[in-house]
């Protein structure tokens, strides 16, 4: 293997890795969601860079290099829409947690107020977490 | 050999996902991991195909991606009860 593709391979596994690390261990949905939508969108898509330039047809390319864009595109807006998610059913927060601006909105809202159920945990909007 | 290394940091990866999908403790925790899950084996996949040197397995690579996010959004419109 080039150098480069067994670079890219490399960092492109062990952020895969690191991503279920932080799934495992981190202490709320929120945090999960963030540690597995960033690593895994990254990773994979360096991971599929590296076997795009060991494999080096132009065919290889063309499927991987689709595979990457896409792979950029949607991860984010599926780390979006499942912490969303998350968030209206009422999952719980971190103890730790020292801000919740969506809670005054969902609170608030002439609709979504009957519709949303925000976490139980009230950390306040915008607290200062130096107070 | 480095290939093989790499498999099992993506193995490893797919076992510590799973042991949080048994975990929960909400649907949304296992649906995360699953994702998470769903990406290592994606990243084994084109590994594969270099290890065996199967340009082949590249497609399904590609189909996998889409699938994912697909079904992240679903799960997501089912864990958020949105009515629509």
């Amino acid at each position: 293997m080039s150098p480069v593709a067994l670079a890219l391979v490399g960092l492109g596994s062990a952020l895969i890795l690191l991503a279920a690390v932080g799934v495992l261990r981190f202490p709320d949905v929120l945090t999960r969601a963030n540690a597995a939508s960033k690593a895994t969108g990254l990773g994979l898509a360096v991971l599929l860079l590296g076997v795009a330039v060991e494999v080096g047809t132009p065919r290889g390319w063309t499927v991987l290099g689709l595979a990457v864009v896409l792979q950029l595109v949607t991860t984010p807006v599926a780390g979006h829409v499942l912490a969303r998610a998350a968030y209206r059913s009422g999952a719980p927060l971190w103890e730790g947690t020292r801000s919740d601006d969506l809670r005054t909105f969902y609170r608030t809202h002439p609709r979504l107020r009957d519709e949303v159920r925000p976490p139980d945990h009230d950390p306040g909007p915008g607290a200062d977490p130096t107070a | 050999m480095p290939l093989d290394l790499m498999l099992g940091a993506l193995g490893a990866a797919f076992a510590l996902a799973m042991i949080r999908v048994r975990r929960g403790p909400t649907i949304a925790d296992r649906a995360i991991a699953g994702d998470v899950a769903l990406y290592g084996v994606i990243g084994a996949v084109a590994l594969l195909a270099l290890r065996q040197d199967a340009p082949q397995f590249l497609d399904v690579v590609l189909v996998a991606t889409l699938l994912g996010f697909l079904a992240s959004v679903a799960l997501s419109l089912l864990i958020g009860r949105e009515r629509r």
